[in-house]
């Protein structure tokens, strides 16, 4: 194994953890704030996708897409959050997680009605096509590299809302105490409306941006919100600082799981059924991971201080 | 009485004008409709349906059901279908995991069942059944004519597959007639959509040409994703990874990939020029191998209905052994283990009028069986 190949593999492991952060920042967050588990973040992830794609075939133009994927999923995320969630409060979490999961089923459908099931097609833009030279000798797209930058100032980003703003005062003050900050005259169902758009404009933003590497196709969003959650899991939910390196944690144990596991057992045994076992071990390996994580800090990594 | 007379008479011509069947047949489909393999599931209920309305037979019901890509759920549908619907045939399974959770208990039950499309190898050996028809291929088959070809030019392969049965009997299949040196063999996860981790190991295999098999949107994210990776090597597959229900998805990054098929758009008959404007006549697309291999299913089972009754499966089996149809494909004969004997093509990506589709370069095998009919007692 090269240095350029285990730097490639770095690197992809960081990019799906990015990639994931933007997930799960959401998630994360509005399930700080609100104590509300939400089945339906990987439909947001959807929407966004479908919002670039869409906007995009449209207009020609990606970033107007990528735009527009913030703006509709941010606006389904505020919709969702008025006319349902708002009744889930105050109710336990088995509740919520039957009303938002009727919510995906809702949007892959009405999504399926509007677009059919055949995937659409969303490019990556024109300035970032290609691949750029790495030292040792290899390239990486610069696609890939700008996901990387982008979750990197999105990170900044919210680190700046939520330690150096009013709202960040007040999201940090909901997290603590809900009953606290309401009698204080903040107006906690506003809100609760705007984190929750946040959350969903940053699931948006996320398929959006992966929509362009992946296929945009109805259904998307589930198996990126199994590892969304894994990841909450393990960074401590409610944390935004946990769902960061829970995020890259993840992206760089998957990857380098599916790059090294085939290729450690190799040595071994054969090497078709290297592959196929290696391939099969790499898959649990997350969870092996969580497990473990969880078997030593049972709370996650960062546990919010308020659960 | 005049009036039951003309009742009676009105009946009897309806019944001898159209192709009546000796009795009434229920056909039970359980596919992909939702979900990622969607578009896989839509072209074999499209595809099947087409040749039944193409038909007029009125005394065709077809029960659709969509089983989400899941086995689990696959396996519900098959019961209640058998059941309460009681039907005659099942059809329409996308998936070989999937197939494989409900065939065998369905013939086992007495239900025929025609593929549409997936084709394990575990159903075409020794555990082949007389009431397990395929009108696809064997799953191994695709793959074995892009080793063949593979052999031509390609010294040192890099193959890829996701880790289940059709892709473990994709990547055997390969093998089974490729020559030359493996540069790797991976199996990757089913659904998968990032290949970063597989297209780095790529780049640093050394490898003069890659073979992989991705069906539905797994196909698109790799193409897209591969395009990008600043990786020259050329990419080839069986006919599932650039097939019509992808291409649109894929773009411009699919131009030039080679593949391998029993049909493409562009085969000069009678029979595909006529299910070619058909399709589009009717769904307003172009066609995928899916739809040829459902359109194929439909006509064995309406050939064989009006011969004999379902109800009689050694008639009716011996008929649809015949395969007495006018195929897209051109020939089409059942082997002894009833799965086709039939050409495949090597078929490459080009665009025409600003649609991507498959063009027919040659021809890789005549005739091909699979290798497995040996061992098939029927």
């Amino acid at each position: 194994m090269t240095f350029a190949l285990a730097l490639e593999q770095l690197l992809n492991g960081l990019q799906l953890g990015v990639m994931l952060f933007l997930m799960a920042a959401g998630l994360t967050l509005i399930f700080g704030v609100m104590g509300l588990i939400n089945l339906a973040h990987g439909s947001l992830y959807m929407v966004g996708a479908f919002a670039c794609a869409v906007v995009a075939a449209w207009t020609g133009s990606f970033w107007i897409g990528l735009v527009a994927s913030l703006a509709c999923a941010a606006a389904a995320g505020a919709v969702v959050e008025l006319l349902v969630i708002r009744k889930l409060y105050d109710r336990d979490h088995l509740d919520q997680v039957l009303a938002t999961f009727a919510l995906i089923l809702m949007f892959s459908e009405g999504t399926r009605w509007l677009f059919g099931s055949f995937p659409l097609y969303l490019d990556i833009p024109p300035l970032l096509q290609g691949a750029l030279p790495l030292p040792g000798g290899t390239e990486y797209p610069v696609y890939r590299l700008a996901i990387i930058a982008a979750g990197a100032v999105v990170a900044f980003g919210l680190y700046m809302l939520i330690s150096r703003t009013r709202l960040g005062m007040r999201i940090r003050a909901g997290e603590s105490d809900r009953e606290m900050i309401g009698a204080l005259g903040v107006d906690i169902r506003t809100l609760y409306t705007v984190v929750f758009a946040l959350g969903a404009a940053l699931a948006g933003l996320a398929g959006a941006l992966v929509g362009a590497l992946q296929s945009v196709q109805v259904g998307m969003g589930e198996p990126v919100l199994i590892l969304a959650f894994v990841v909450i899991v393990i960074g401590g939910i409610g944390s935004i600082k946990g769902a960061l390196l829970g995020a890259l944690l993840v992206g760089v144990t998957d990857t380098m799981g599916r790059f090294l596991l085939p290729k450690i057992l190799a040595l071994f045994v054969p090497p078709a059924q290297a592959g196929m076992i290696g391939g099969a071990a790499a898959s649990m390996l997350i969870y092996i991971v969580m497990a473990l994580i969880l078997a030593v800090k049972p709370r996650g990594l960062f546990p919010a201080a308020h659960a | 009485m005049k009036k039951l007379l003309a009742a009676a008479t009105l009946a009897l011509s309806v019944s001898t004008s159209g192709h009546a069947f000796a009795e009434p047949l229920k056909i039970g489909m359980i596919t992909t409709l939702s979900g990622g393999g969607a578009g896989l599931g839509i072209d074999t209920r499209d595809g099947f349906m087409l040749a039944i309305k193409n038909s007029g037979n009125k005394d065709v019901t077809v029960v659709t059901e969509d089983d989400a890509q899941k086995p689990e759920l696959a396996v519900q549908i098959a019961d209640k279908m058998i059941q309460s619907n009681q039907v005659d045939i099942l059809t329409g399974i996308v998936w070989s995991n999937l197939l494989m959770a409900v065939a065998p208990s369905a013939v086992a039950q007495g239900k025929f069942y025609v593929s549409t499309n997936a084709a394990p190898a575990a159903l075409a050996g020794a555990n082949c059944n007389k009431l397990y028809f395929n009108a696809a291929y064997q799953n191994d088959n695709l793959h074995e004519a892009m080793g063949e070809y593979a052999n031509k030019s390609y010294k040192k392969m890099f193959i890829l597959a996701p880790n289940y049965p059709a892709g473990k009997d994709s990547l055997t299949g390969f093998k089974r007639y490729y020559k030359g040196e493996l540069a790797s063999e991976v199996y990757t996860q089913v659904g998968q959509t990032d290949y970063a981790a597989e297209i780095a190991q790529m780049r640093a295999s050394g490898a003069d040409g890659i073979f992989v098999f991705l069906p539905g949107g797994m196909g698109i994210a790799f193409m897209k994703q591969f395009a990008q990776s600043g990786v020259k090597i050329p990419v080839m597959g069986p006919g599932f990874s650039f097939s019509q229900d992808v291409l649109p998805a894929i773009g411009d990054a699919a131009l030039g990939a080679k593949a391998s098929g029993q049909w493409a758009p562009d085969f000069d008959n009678e029979a595909s020029k006529k299910f070619l404007a058909d399709f589009q006549k009717e769904y307003g697309r172009l066609p995928s191998i899916y739809a040829v291999q459902a359109y194929d299913a439909a006509q064995l089972i309406l050939s064989a209905a009006g011969k004999a009754s379902v109800k009689d499966a050694d008639a009716f089996g011996a008929e649809l052994r015949k395969a007495d149809i006018k195929s897209p494909r051109g020939k089409f004969t059942f082997n002894t283990n009833q799965h086709p004997i039939q050409d495949i093509y090597l078929t490459e990506v080009v665009k025409q009028n600003g649609v991507l589709t498959n063009k027919t370069v040659e021809k890789i095998f005549t005739d091909h069986k699979d290798a497995y009919a040996k061992d098939c007692k029927i």
